[in-house]
């Protein structure tokens, strides 16, 4: 019998840590990677980093996004990380998006983030590396 | 654990807990990756334990606000829980976003509780088989009652009487017409309904209106469904809707309904997964193309090439 190999849907988690109530970034993200076929679960606002990595955990995703836009970037997505280390999960790619500038940028990337996207980033983009970031580069 | 030291390494870290294996195993089940199939059969004897409970209803009703009730509600009185939410794919671009998790909120430390959301993926056999396969994964975690939520329309909802022990339709106030709409369906597949949002007004009507329904139709298999009303902001008639869910399971488990049941599931499990694969076979059988060839050139009606095509794949003997 001949069966068909088809790629299983790429599965990522988007999360928004922190108490900044401004989603509408993340909602549009999690819009376009659906657009792009892949199953987006999407966690919402104010998560701990406890819970999001919960989250990553159950949900078996290929990986994990975060929106932060409170500034606060630097307390919370280091601490997601590290969580993620601890579980021994720590092969799940994080990327992030929001406000961040570049020195935080830099900083956040050497402790692992993979990839990070500022206010001009295009959807494209964002698709195309959180595809790469699967594992997925067809 | 009593005879563990056997199984493969994938099962033996599901039945010790661990919840990375337990959840990869559940992609693994989505997949339909046959790698795992050895892992799944190990497991299998330590299933059919749980208390399935399907939560159903139409969007926006609460459902997922009434199940994160429910899981504070069975973590107070020491149970533990697993959460199946399903959710269905986009028919365009097979992706979706599953947003169940918003409203289910709990201890992150609390290893009690395991919450996976699941994409329905317009899988042949439904969401049934996935579901099924999934919930026997929790139950050889060990989670005492796993609750599976679906969105109730199409299709889905009939189904989850496949799968879960119990179904739970949870409606709201005013749905109207509707109610006139979804008799055939929802209406009936209900042990018991939840009128949710019972805060606003016309709840009362609601609940007087299944009530009657519920009396006048003749009882399923001697049971009469129950009609709870529940709020849940604030939290009210939680403890009364878990009241009538366990007094189902009893009375399944009082006249040996349960296991009749179980094997009823279990025989339809069983005859879907081997119609999946004829109907593989089918699509790739030779004869089947000159068959469509003459369907479509009006020379043969479907139903006709069918039960030709049926009496040469299965000679009645």
């Amino acid at each position: 019998m001949v069966r068909q190999v088809k790629q299983p849907p790429i599965r990522v988690l988007i999360a928004k840590p922190g108490l900044d109530g401004h989603d509408r970034g993340a909602k549009i993200v999690a819009r376009a990677l659906r657009d792009a076929g892949m199953e987006v679960i999407y966690a919402g606002l104010r998560q701990t980093p406890e819970a999001i990595v919960q989250a990553a955990i159950e949900e078996d995703v290929d990986l994990v996004g975060v929106s932060i836009l409170s500034g606060a970037h630097m307390a919370l997505i280091p601490r997601i990380v590290q969580l993620l280390k601890k579980e021994k999960a720590s092969d799940i790619p994080v990327f992030a998006g929001g406000i961040i500038p570049d020195e935080d940028a830099r900083r956040l990337k050497k402790l692992g983030v993979r990839a990070i996207f500022g206010p001009g980033a295009s959807l494209e983009e964002i698709v195309t590396t959180a595809r790469t970031l699967a594992g997925r580069s067809t | 654990m009593k005879g563990t030291a056997r199984l493969p390494k994938a099962a033996r870290d599901v039945r010790r807990g661990d919840r990375r294996a337990l959840a990869r195993l559940i992609t693994a089940v989505e997949n339909g990756d046959r790698s795992a199939e050895p892992t799944l059969r190990a497991l299998y004897p330590f299933t059919g334990r749980a208390h399935v409970i399907g939560i159903t209803g139409p969007l926006g009703v609460g459902k997922s606000s009434v199940i994160n009730e429910l899981i504070a509600h069975l973590r107070g009185l020491g149970r533990t829980v697993a959460v199946l939410a399903v959710d269905p794919s986009s028919p365009f671009s097979g992706g979706s976003v599953l947003g169940d998790r918003i409203r289910l909120d709990r201890a992150p430390e609390d290893s009690g509780v395991f919450i996976r959301s699941m994409a329905s993926r317009g899988h042949a056999g439904g969401v049934a088989i996935a579901t099924r396969a999934s919930v026997r994964l929790l139950e050889a975690a060990g989670f005492e009652i796993v609750l599976v939520e679906t969105v109730g329309s199409g299709q889905v909802d009939v189904e989850i009487r496949d799968v879960a022990t119990t179904s739970v339709v949870v409606l709201v106030p005013h749905l109207g017409d509707e109610v006139q709409t979804m008799k055939a369906g929802l209406f009936e597949i209900a042990d018991v309904f939840c009128v949710n949002k019972s805060d606003l007004p016309g709840a009362e009507r609601a609940e007087k209106h299944l009530t009657d329904l519920a009396g006048t139709g003749r009882p399923r298999d001697g049971w009469t469904a129950r009609i709870v009303a529940t709020s849940t902001s604030p939290p009210r008639g939680i403890d009364w809707l878990w009241e009538a869910i366990a007094a189902h399971e009893a009375f399944l488990d009082a006249g040996g309904r349960r296991s009749e049941e179980e094997r009823r599931r279990l025989a339809k499990e069983i005859a879907g997964r081997v119609r999946d694969r004829v109907g593989e076979r089918i699509l790739e059988d030779p004869a089947l193309r000159g068959l469509v060839d003459r369907v479509l050139a009006r020379t043969l009606d479907p139903e006709t090439a069918a039960r030709k095509l049926y009496a040469e794949r299965f000679p009645s003997r």
